[in-house]
Formats: C-alpha cells, structure tokens, sequence
C-alpha cells in the first residue's frame, strides 16, 4: 500500500532528494487509518509550513484519511495571478 | 499641484489643466474610466480621431506607501470594442504623480505616417517627432536614453503598436530603463498607434512627492500597511522566491492548468516551466539572473526577477505565469528558456503575452502553426515584427486568430482571451470572465485566491455555489485597488490581514485629509464599475456578451470531468447594484 506526495516550493526543502518530476511514493501498509497530517509528519513536513493539502486534486482537510494509491500534495501558502 | 496634460495629436497643443470637478478626488482605473466614459463617444471607431488614450497613476502614487507607483492606461479597447484599463508597473506611473500630473490625455491622430514623441517634465510638455520609429522597445528605449538621459522614464510601443494590431500593448521601463513592464491588455498599445503617438518621455526632475493633510498620521498607516504585506507568507516571502509562476504546479495538481487549447487541465511537463525550477535555474545559472526584483520604486514584494540564458545572460525577466501558461501548457511547450525567449519578444516587439500567446495555440488547433513546434512559433513570433500576413494574425490576438483558422474552441470573452485557469475547474474566475466590462481578464476579480489558494476564505472550485458573490466582492475590491494605484498582489494581503484595508484607507484619508470608511471603497468601486458597464451599454455591448464561449458548457475538462454550468441567468447577478 503506498500514496505519491507532490511537494511545492519551500516544503521540498524538507526533504532530501526529493524528485520533483516524479514525486515521491511512501509506503504506508505499515499505517492504518493515515491522515494527511500524519503522513505529512512521517515524511518531515512540520505541520506549520502547510496551508493547502490536494488529495487526488480536490482539497481536502488535514484530517483526510489517505488510501492505497492516493496522490497527496501539500502547498504552502503560494500566490501569483 | 495636482493638473491633467492634454495633448492633441492633430494640432501638437499641450495644455496643462486644472482637474475639473468632476474628476476630484479618482485616480488610476477610476481615473481614466470616468474620463473615458466622460469624453469618448461610446460608438467611436477605436483605432480613430475621436477615442482618447488616458494615462493616469493612482491616487497613492509618489507617497511613500509601499507597491503604490503603478499607472493605468484607459481608452476605448480595439479588441473588445468595450472600455479598457489596462495597468502597469515600472516607473513612468511615479514619475507622472511625482510631476503632480494626475492623467495625460492624448486625443485626435497625427497625419497618417508621422510619428512623434511626447517630452513630458516638470514646467513643460511638447510633441516633437519621434527619433526612433520603426523600432522595437528595447532598441527604442536604448536610444531615447541616449537621448534623453537616464534619469527619465519611458513610456513606448514597438512595431506591433505601429501596426495598429489589436493585441498590441504599452512598454513601461523598469528600474533599471528596460521596457519590460507592460499595459498588456486590450490592444491599448494600438491605440496609441493609431495617434502616431511612439514614446513618452517623462523627465521627473524637480518632481516632488504629494503633500500629506497629517504626514505623522500617513507614516504611520504606511508602517502598518508594509507590515501587513511582510507578515503575509506571499507578499512576504513567495513572490519574490518564485514570481507568480508559482502558480503552474498548484493549478496543474488542482487540474485547472488549461492544456493543449483547453482540452485538459493538467499538463505532464508542467514541471519544467514551474516557478519551483525557474527560481532553481535562475539560483545555478547566476550571472545577470536574479531572484527577488522590484520593478517600481517603492515594490516590497519584488515577484519580477530576471532569467538568464546558460551563459548567465539575461533573457528577460521572469515570465509571469500567464505567458509560461499560454506559450507553454497552452501550446504543448516545456522548454522554459524557450518561453522566456517569447516573453522577451513580446516585450520588444509590444505585444500582450496573454492574447498572442493564447492565438498561437488556437492557430495550432486550427491548423496554422504545427502543434507544440516551438520552431515554428519562434518564426511566427517574428512575425509579428516583420509585419507578416501570420504575424499580423496572430498579434492581433485570439479572437481574430480563431477566425481566420476556422477553430471552434476559441476561448475568449468579449474578444479578449481567456487567461491561465480554465473556468470548468475554477468556476469562480469564469464569473469573472464572463462578467468583467474588460473582456476575459483573470485580474478583474481573481476568485483563483478562494477557489485555489485558500486565501480570503474557502469556495470549492468545481461547485457553483458561492461563486458570484466571490467573483462580486473582488470585482468591487479590484476596481479600488487599481484606483489606487496598488500593486493588485497587495491583495493577498487585503484578504487575509484584518490591518491591511483599513491601513489603506488610513493613507487615504491621512493624504487627502478625507474621511473615509471601509465601506465607502466598496461604493468606490461599485462606482467604477457601474461607469464601465454603462460605457459598454452605449457602445452596443449588452447583457448577452456576460457569457463564455459554448464550448466551456459543452466539453467535460479532465480530470475532475466537469463542465461550466453557472447559467446566464445566474451571472446576471454578479452585479445586483446596477438596474
């Protein structure tokens, strides 16, 4: 069972070697019943650096519990226009 | 202090003029829509005597109020038939309020074939003829600062200004005297053509900034209203990081990254024209690249950096995100030093980037330039400078472009392309397209914040619901803030900093010695715009043309497989104040 996390901007910071073209894929059978917000803290992400989570392209809460096959991206706070 | 110039291309007469009453107390957009709507008639040819090109800074130009020195261009629109403003950076809009010359109005045409340039300083303004035409901007600018000195500011077109093509815009130097800040929208820049008008030059010496009513009251709303803009994690910190290209990755994962001619709203090589590789290019590249850049006196969030070639050279400044979008995604291209390269084409040659590069991607659908070729655009491109039978097509925008190739997906409004976010997806920004007396234009009333970027609150971008009243309060918010002369990316700070509007209005009152109230900026724009869509009445455009093209109700955009489905009745609504 694995997600693929999509990071922006500043959060690839943290993490090392983080593929931006490809993503990064985390195995998450060991987790039952992961949130967004827990898989963000086992993969390094603080908590305080997210302000949009996309699960498979809809936003969704921090709570959100992800599921086998899942893309999960975390944003910053970004802005343009 | 404070007076218009007003400059008759047929006569060659500049008269510096008290402002009239009618016009106290309005600057920027509201400045030169009221103008417009005053003095314009509304069923003129645009490319004629009778239309009037209004230039006109804001209303905290030349304070020391952050992001504050930006200018509005305002006429009637060649490519919407409708009224126009069009703003922009750089440093002629400071140097004009610093001179207290609140618009200059050009008006009439010169004799077809001449060409002449406006020398505009503190005591005095005359036409004289232009020493550069036939020249592009940045070889126009080069040799106007030879001419004139660097301590001026230069307002130009290029040769598609010349032309007269409807998708022409107007060159602003920048800081550092390159023509790279732009009046891209509505074909503005042909206008100015069509009065055989070349340049500005705008000599600031002597220039002074505005007397405050309370200067220790202005200081101090100024402080709280930088500090609002530096707590905000955009104006703060992102923009200058990643420029507005930022954008591409969060609007490809949300799936409104309009692909191939709108076709899809994700684009697979959306990476490699990202703001994330664009700062990281520009960071291992070093030379004349730089990340963080202001392109006006004043700018604390400095989004404008400059991208350099392999060889540290520079290539222009960052692309914002619209022209990555439409000369990329939009067009099948991730070759993000070719998309520079067209920016800075488009800069030299004066051309809006949205609706050329828009064009360009219709011409592929329909058949005219070969799909996802960045060859053959590059030829296309030049073009547009060689005066071309493509070039000419293609720099006379999207709409005509769909014409001319027989496409059926031509996405526009009003005339005027559609940018970056396809309206299936961020359904709040299609009631702005639709609605805005502008033509498709995502800054009239950027519902991408709420939809997208969670930024002055919440609204499902796929659902209907709340969408009007999104796209409503940002129209009204946006026409204000372009009155006052405010960088529109203050806003991310406006709607999430309870100190940021009120600091505003602070400024305002402590300048003027005016007492006004958060509600009266929403009467102000309500103002605004009301005017605005009045104009468009008077010149034919009416209730019907508030709609998106057919297709965008037709087609399913994957991947969330939805349609445009907020109905013409529904967008009626969007301005409920106007009978």
């Amino acid at each position: 069972m694995s997600v693929l996390v999509k990071l922006s901007t500043t959060l690839r910071d943290c993490v090392p070697g983080y593929d931006p073209v490809a993503g990064m894929e985390v195995d998450i059978s060991e987790h039952g019943g992961l949130s967004a917000e827990a898989l963000a803290a086992v993969i390094g992400i603080p908590r305080t650096e997210i302000k949009i989570v996309m699960v498979n392209g809809r936003q969704s809460a921090l709570s959100t519990v992800v599921r086998d096959g899942d893309r999960v991206a975390y944003f910053p706070a970004v802005g343009g226009g | 202090m404070f007076r218009f110039l007003r400059v008759n291309m047929a006569t060659k007469s500049c008269v510096f003029e008290e402002i009239p009453a009618e016009y106290a107390g309005l600057g920027g957009r509201g400045l030169t829509s009221t103008i417009v709507a005053r003095e314009v008639d509304p069923l003129c040819t645009p490319l004629g005597p009778h239309n009037k090109l209004v230039f006109a800074p804001g209303l905290l130009g030349a304070t020391n109020s952050p992001n504050g020195n930006r200018i509005s261009v305002g006429c009637k629109s060649p490519l919407t038939e409708g009224i126009k403003e069009s703003n922009s950076g750089g440093q002629p809009g400071g140097h004009l309020a610093k001179l207290g010359i609140m618009a200059i109005i050009v008006e009439e045409m010169a004799t077809e074939g001449e060409w002449w340039q406006l020398e505009v300083s503190k005591d005095s303004a005359r036409l004289v003829p232009s020493t550069v035409a036939g020249l592009n901007n940045f070889a126009a600018v080069e040799k106007l600062v030879e001419q004139y000195g660097k301590g001026c500011s230069y307002v130009s077109i290029g040769r598609a200004g010349e032309f007269k093509l409807t998708a022409a815009s107007i060159a602003f130097t920048d800081r550092e005297l390159r023509p790279m800040r732009h009046a891209g929208r509505g074909g503005v820049g042909a206008v100015m053509g069509s009065k055989g008008l070349k340049a500005i030059i705008i000599n600031p010496e002597g220039g002074k900034n505005h007397p405050l009513a309370d200067e220790a009251a202005f200081r101090d709303a100024s402080k709280r209203f930088a500090k609002a803009l530096m707590d905000h994690p955009v104006t703060g910190k992102g923009l200058a990081e990643y420029g507005t290209a930022v954008l591409v990755n969060i609007l490809h994962e949300a799936g409104g990254l309009p692909t191939r001619n709108f076709t899809s709203g994700q684009f697979e090589g959306h990476e490699n024209v990202s703001g994330e590789r664009m700062n990281q290019l520009t960071k291992e590249r070093g030379g004349e690249g730089a990340v963080a850049h202001g392109c006006m006196s004043g700018c604390i969030i400095r989004c404008s950096g400059l991208y350099p070639n392999k060889q540290g050279k520079l290539i222009s400044k960052w692309p914002e995100y619209e022209t990555l979008w439409c000369f990329g995604p939009h067009c099948g291209i991730d070759d993000l030093d070719l998309i520079a390269h067209f920016d800075h084409l488009c800069d030299d040659y004066g051309v809006d980037t949205i609706d050329v590069g828009v064009a360009i991607g219709v011409a592929m659908e329909g058949g005219g330039i070969p799909k996802g070729d960045g060859k053959a655009v590059l030829e296309a491109m030049h073009g547009i400078s060689e005066g071309t039978a493509l070039g000419r097509v293609i720099g006379c925008g999207t709409a005509t472009t769909g014409r001319v190739f027989g496409v059926r997906r031509v996405p526009c409004v009003k005339g005027q392309s559609l940018p970056a976010y396809d309206p299936r997806a961020v359904k709040g920004v299609g009631v702005t397209y639709a609605t805005t007396p502008m033509g498709a234009d995502h800054t009239a009333g950027y519902s991408v914040t709420a939809n997208i970027l969670s930024c002055g609150g919440v609204v499902d971008p796929l659902k209907k619901e709340g969408q009007i009243e999104l796209s409503r309060n940002l129209q009204i918010a946006t026409a204000s803030v372009d009155s006052v002369g405010l960088c529109l990316f203050t806003a991310f700070a406006i709607l999430d900093v309870a100190d940021a509007l009120p600091a505003i209005v602070d400024m305002l009152n402590a300048k003027f010695g005016w007492q006004l109230t958060g509600d009266d900026v929403v009467t102000l724009g309500q103002r605004i715009l009301s005017t605005e869509v009045d104009f468009n009445r008077r010149a034919g455009i009416t209730e019907a043309a508030d709609r998106l093209p057919d297709f965008f109700q037709d087609e399913e955009l994957p991947p969330h497989n939805t349609k445009f489905d907020i109905t013409h009745e529904e967008l009626k609504t969007t301005f409920n104040w106007i009978k």
